[in-house]
């Protein structure tokens, strides 16, 4: 790290006494650079092995690494915290104007603690940190950000983190919303905040950032972006954004249709990255620092029923994960009904991958008379219904009846209490990605930390295996070495698409303009002992590393590449499982 | 197909709007910008900088993301208020458009970010002084949706 870089500057938050203070730790960011190397080292330190999400001790650590404000395409944050939807390591990773925004108020890290009496949002500006009353703002789905947005400087080069009703409600798969169109998703930290009465975090700043040789750097910043805007390793990002996935992985049998109880859905088309981009797409937008802008909105123009001549347009940021989720996944075959179902997931503030694999379970079990009209307080709900969806997605948030305060806890749980486990798609209690494409996805789904598509693209080890056959052995060590190296990635915090940008070559080059010199051994070692940091948490959390298992379904239903064989995934997790250890 | 069409006539409304300009930047087309703030990093670089303090053109979101960016660039008046508003004369009328700042002259009052209502002065904290577009294109160049248009005249 360069002297003087107030990436080593962690700001500490504690909500119940309003108090907050900065600490620096060049250890630790020298040692683990930053994002998740960083972030599951101030997990450990702040967070015991016992300690309940809902406490108020447990913290909530935002962190980004050296490369954020330095180079394109750092642009995201990591979030650490105990995860009230598996009950161990929540991790979620999120861009938007966050990264940047942390980075230029002078901070590495931001570790929120206590809870506060009454609903609060935290204004950091700089070196200053503000409790705001946010009395007024709880109960408010989408307008919280635009009241904050209007009262706050730093306009521009600010983000504003928040939450929604089901965050308040403590659902818990709900999400944090960062600028309307990102989100930390995955594994409730919007439960999290809620139950700290935390309704948002809004963080501004703007400074300047050394390096090591200017010269150099403007050489290797150019090449960077140039690479990035022009590469055709990004062009799909680009272009059509990730929902130029749907249509191949629908022709290859890839994406799971109707709870994975069918690989093939008619009318797919219809809800395809192209159809999305004719008939929607409103204006594409990035994240702070990245040239590719892969964010995607869409307008949608809604009729008032009860007037004539009125409409209202609402913008809604779709993607490939939420084309599946709340798409294919429910039956859905017309984009604007997919469109209807992201404007109430984004307005509940809701996981959209884990909502829509809880639907698709509640539809399933109530075909099956696994549940009833009863429990759905006579709600119907059919593949391809929209209104059902919606009626239900609104349910989960508010109703207060037994059977949703069950399934607001993730369909792990729920179908622990009802039955219907073979057909409850999560791994490590979360709720399945979009891709089925073979092996290597689900092992990829159920061996990452935080058990997301993104930890080791087990999908793009499958297409490997589309034309070259992998053993057991060779498929496990594929999946732990990506795994490994995208702990440096999300430690730098390089955004996943830019991975094939930011080769270790790449990357070394980077960190020694930042000021640290490593070598690729010892990079490798590094993604390997945070790895290992994030398991040692994971198991010392509840984490029953011995008796993990697919869900049935999996086997069941062909995927890309053919029906998946028991045996073979078996032996590969036992592989993974003994291999994991040994790094303990 | 009609899409584009749409584009076209939007662009040529723009540049009638904007042809009066001298400075060789000039938004040709702020709809097309994405807020990824490659402009604002590569100024930076443009005044031996990383970062964005030290950057002179701004991109704001129109109140919410939805609503798109606007983009603030120096337009080089010939007559320009920033210059007028320095008490120290450190900011010298350039020839064709622009200031220039003479450093050593500069007390850091920030008269001049006040005097230019586009906001397209940075600040260099460190120096305690602003610091001025220097019509270098950097970041019309670097825009990877050619939002702006540079052209050396
Ligand atoms: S590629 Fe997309 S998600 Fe990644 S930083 Fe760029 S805009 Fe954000
Ligand atoms: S022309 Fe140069 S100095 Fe002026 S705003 Fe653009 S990059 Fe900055
Ligand atoms: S580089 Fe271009 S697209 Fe990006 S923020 Fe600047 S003007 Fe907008």
């Amino acid at each position: 790290m360069i002297k003087g870089d107030s990436l080593k500057r962690v700001l500490y938050i504690d909500l119940t006494k309003k108090r907050f203070w900065i600490e620096e730790r060049d250890e630790l960011f020298s040692k683990y650079i930053g994002g998740a190397g960083v972030a599951i080292k101030l997990l450990e330190e702040n967070c015991p092995n016992d300690l309940e999400p809902f406490s108020p001790d447990n913290p909530i650590i935002f962190a980004v690494g050296p490369l954020n404000g330095l180079f394109p395409i750092a642009s995201k944050t990591v979030a650490m915290f105990k995860s009230p939807h598996t009950g161990n390591l929540g991790e979620s990773h999120a861009g938007g104007r966050s990264a940047i925004a942390i980075r230029m108020a002078g901070y590495g890290a931001i570790v929120i603690k206590g809870k506060s009496e009454r609903p609060v949002f935290v204004a950091i500006h700089g070196d200053k940190v503000f409790f705001r009353d946010a009395t007024t703002l709880w109960g408010l789905e989408e307008s919280a950000g635009r009241i904050i947005r209007n009262r706050e400087g730093g306009a521009g080069l600010r983000t504003i983190m928040r939450i929604g009703p089901a965050g308040e409600r403590l659902i818990s798969f709900a999400c944090v919303t960062l600028e309307t169109y990102r989100h930390f998703g995955r594994l409730g930290l919007g439960a999290v905040f809620g139950s700290k009465n935390l309704k948002a975090v809004l963080i501004s700043g703007k400074k300047d950032l050394s390096v090591t040789d200017f010269k150099e750097y403007r050489n290797l910043y150019s090449e960077l972006l140039h690479q990035l805007s022009e590469s055709e390793k990004m062009k799909k990002y680009h272009e059509l954004g990730t929902p130029t996935n749907v249509l191949p992985l629908s022709f290859s049998k890839g994406i799971p249709v109707k709870n994975l109880l069918e690989n093939e859905l008619k009318g797919i088309e219809n809800i395809s990255g192209e159809k999305f981009a004719q008939k929607h797409l409103g204006r594409r937008v990035a994240c702070a620092h990245c040239p590719v802008a892969c964010i995607h909105l869409a307008a949608l123009r809604k009729a008032y029923e009860d007037e004539p001549y009125f409409y209202r347009t609402v913008y809604l940021s779709y993607d490939y994960e939420l084309i599946y989720a709340l798409g294919s996944m429910l039956g859905i075959t017309e984009s604007e009904d997919v469109l209807k179902l992201i404007e109430v997931v984004e307005d509940m503030g809701l996981d959209a991958i884990s909502t829509g694999v809880v639907l698709a379970w509640i539809t399933e079990a109530f075909k099956k008379g696994v549940i009833n009209q009863k429990q759905t307080e006579g709600i119907i709900p059919e593949w391809g219904k929209v209104d059902s969806f919606i009626e239900l997605v609104r349910k989960i948030v508010y109703s207060e009846t037994e059977f949703y305060k069950d399934v607001a806890r993730g369909i792990d749980y729920a179908s622990s209490k009802y039955g219907g486990k073979d057909f409850a798609l999560t791994y490590g209690k979360n709720e399945m990605p979009g891709y089925h494409t073979g092996a290597g996805a689900h092992l990829g789904y159920l061996f990452g930390a935080r058990h997301s598509h993104l930890d080791s693209a087990g999908y793009a080890i499958d297409r490997e295996a589309m034309t070259k056959k992998l053993s057991p052995e060779q498929l496990a060590e594929k999946i732990l070495n990506e795994e490994q190296w995208r702990q440096i990635l999300s430690s730098l915090v390089i955004c996943f698409f830019g991975r094939e940008i930011y080769t270790p070559e790449i990357v070394i080059k980077c960190l020694k303009l930042a000021g640290f010199n490593l070598t690729e051994e010892e990079l490798l070692k590094t993604g390997r002992e945070i790895y290992a940091n994030k398991y040692r948490f994971k198991i010392k959390a509840g984490f029953d590393i011995e008796n993990l298992t697919l869900p049935k379904r999996v086997f069941e239903t062909p995927s890309s590449l053919g029906l998946i064989n028991k045996d073979f995934v078996y032996k590969a997790i036992a592989l993974l499982k003994e291999n994991i250890k040994s790094l303990l | 197909m009609k899409k584009q069409k749409y584009f076209f006539f939007h662009l040529q409304f723009k540049i009638i709007t904007c042809y009066n300009f001298i400075m060789p930047v000039f938004v040709k087309d702020s709809d097309k910008c994405v807020g990824c703030l490659i402009c604002m990093f590569t100024c930076a670089q443009a005044h031996q900088a990383a970062g964005l303090e030290s950057s002179c053109i701004k991109v704001r979101s129109q109140g919410g993301i939805s609503r798109g960016f606007s983009v603030w660039v120096c337009r080089g008046c010939e007559d320009p208020p920033c210059a007028r508003a320095c008490p120290e004369d450190a900011l010298i009328v350039r020839k064709g458009g622009g200031v220039l700042l003479k450093e050593e002259r500069c007390t850091g009052c920030g008269y001049c970010v006040k005097a230019c209502i586009l906001d397209a002065i940075g600040w260099n904290n460190e120096k305690n002084k602003p610091v001025i577009c220097i019509q270098c294109g950097e970041c019309a160049k670097s825009c990877p949706y050619k939002v702006m248009e540079f052209v050396r005249k």
